[in-house]
């Protein structure tokens, strides 16, 4: 997973402010928020920082594909198991007779579903991650032995 | 919704989308399953010695050398409906033949001590509802059963375990690696040594006793608290405890004695590989190895390893399995100096060496039927797709015609 120090290092570190924010410190949070694009730095488009510029672009790649929560699901590591179909505490409130109970889902409320032999993330505003009251909520990773679902 | 026959689970909430009589998208089911649903990537075609052929002569064929044949084994079964079962048993008796399935080197032990009453089991509902403590011993159900921790076992609520795996269910697993599902059970998993099986189960019932025991005290005693404290444990049996302590089953015994509230299931790998040891355990007493003469004869020379090793068959018959690629070299030998009949949907290794291959329906798919499920419970399997292809029941009841 990428870090915010993992950015900055990459950034003209010059803290010029044309990107409106106050420091690069500060535009390296929002970038990996993806609340901003590497665009916004104007300096970084600059010859002399084309090393660091592709350099970023390589390390915010993996991200790009992600859903607002941040959520990416790799569907190479995927078996479809489906642990984090019963596992998620929205798919439980949402679908309490069906894949709270290990059943396959009754409604189109859950966020995880399984197509295909591999599972498939809808509905990501319920995701408890999204929203105002967010919570750092890891049920979906923690039952993946493979790794397949990753936040960044 | 239709049923999985992806493994020994029997999912039966699966949904399937067909457009213009082909499978577009399966929902619910695992990889496994949706790759088994959606069929083979190389379809078996009728050839008699290599060359292509037609069904009514490969079936001639097959007959022809069933007939010559003065040793003949029927092999398989495991991937074959309930109905397709009951008539190889059936042909196998018409043929005075040996009759053996993939239980002989898989969980057949277990299955004919849990058939024959001396352990407690239960069904896979009872292990949603009730279960608190769960033991994967010598079983990577996460990868050869996805969905069993999923739907059965560790996540789900049940009647009496509203709060699931947060709070109110405890996975252990014993195996000699870290595997995906020892990787869920955090905390909770005992590494032991291949073949350590036998001497960590002696510890156990020491431990359980109130001994000290010799092996592991401090884990051992830890894992002993655990279980005595079950209101309703469940130990999933695994292929690497029954390879592990077969020469002394008894001993699983014991242990299941000391644990009252506990329950043995086998994990079974293969879609109705239950359903033959029930099925043959109904016609003659045995789950597997057995030759009909007058009566059923139950050997151990009956079994697939032992009949090539000794080379006492002269002919085999494969439905539904594909021994060839799960078999010991020094054993394949003799396998390929025979003439080999393959009934299966798909290419296989075996179907490559066999001398007559009969094209078949894939079940459970292409043609209904029912099976048994790993705990014992019967499902149908419903036809999801129109197929051309005969079903291997109705090619075994064919092939007893042209005998």
């Amino acid at each position: 997973m990428v870090t915010v120090l993992e950015i900055y290092q990459l950034l003209p570190k010059t803290n010029c402010k044309i990107c409106g924010e106050s420091t690069c410190m500060a535009f390296s949070v929002s970038l990996l928020g993806r609340k901003r694009k590497i665009s916004e730095c104007t300096p970084i488009l600059e010859v002399n920082f084309k090393k660091q510029k592709e350099k970023l672009e390589a390390l915010l790649l993996p991200s790009a594909g992600a859903e607002e929560t941040g959520m990416i699901v790799h569907p190479e590591l995927c078996t479809g198991c489906g642990n984090c179909v019963v596992a998620c505490p929205v798919d439980v409130a949402n679908d309490p007779k069906g894949a709270a109970i290990g059943c396959a889902p009754t409604n189109d409320k859950v966020i995880f579903r399984v197509v295909d032999g591999k599972v498939v993330a809808s509905n990501i505003k319920e995701c408890r991650r999204f929203g105002k009251n967010r919570v750092l909520c890891y049920a979906c990773i923690d039952p993946c032995p493979t790794g397949a679902i990753e936040f960044v | 919704m239709s049923t999985c026959p992806g493994c020994a689970l029997l999912c039966d909430d699966i949904e399937v989308v067909v457009e213009s009589g082909r499978i577009k998208e399966t929902r619910n089911a695992c990889r496994r399953g949706a790759a088994r649903i959606k069929g083979c990537i190389n379809r078996l075609a009728p050839t008699i010695d290599q060359k292509p052929s037609d069904i009514e002569s490969a079936i001639k064929k097959a007959a022809g050398i069933l007939k010559d044949s003065k040793s003949p084994m029927l092999f398989g079964f495991s991937n074959s409906t309930c109905e397709a079962q009951v008539k190889g048993i059936q042909l196998a008796k018409k043929l005075g033949a040996m009759i053996d399935d993939t239980s002989s080197f898989c969980q057949g032990l277990l299955i004919e001590k849990i058939l024959q009453k001396k352990f407690r089991t239960c069904t896979l509902e009872d292990v949603r509802n009730k279960a608190d403590v769960l033991v994967y011993w010598g079983s990577d159900a996460q990868d050869s059963q996805p969905r069993h921790l999923s739907r059965f076992s560790y996540f789900p609520r049940g009647e009496s375990r509203q709060r699931g795996y947060e709070e109110d269910r405890i996975a252990i697993a014993i195996d000699v690696r870290e595997s995906n599902t020892a990787k869920i059970c955090k905390g909770h998993f005992y590494r032991i040594q291949p073949k350590g099986d036998r001497e960590f189960i002696l510890a156990l019932i020491d431990a359980l006793s109130g001994k000290v025991p010799a092996y592991e005290p401090k884990k051992i005693l830890e894992l002993a608290a655990i279980l005595k404290k079950a209101e309703f444990g469940v130990i999933f049996v695994g292929i690497g405890l029954t390879y592990s302590i077969k020469e002394d089953f008894d001993i699983l015994v014991s242990l299941a004695d000391k644990l009252p509230n506990f329950q043995i299931m086998p994990m079974v790998g293969h879609y109705n590989m239950r359903g033959f040891n029930e099925n043959l355990f109904k016609e003659t007493g045995f789950v597997n190895r057995v030759r009909f003469h007058d009566t059923a004869v139950h050997d151990d020379k009956y079994s697939i390893i032992e009949a090539l090793r000794e080379k006492s068959i002269d002919a085999l018959l494969v439905a539904g399995s594909d021994p060839l690629s799960s078999l010991t070299r020094s054993l394949i030998r003799h396998l390929a100096s025979i003439p080999v009949i393959c009934i299966d949907p798909c290419v296989t290794m075996t179907s490559k060496i066999a001398a007559v291959t009969i094209p078949c329906a894939v079940s459970g798919v292409e043609s209904g039927g029912t099976a048994v499920r790993m705990d014992g419970k019967k499902i149908g399997l419903s036809k999801i797709i129109e197929s051309d292809y005969l079903t291997d029941e109705e090619l075994l009841v064919r092939l007893m015609g042209a005998l």
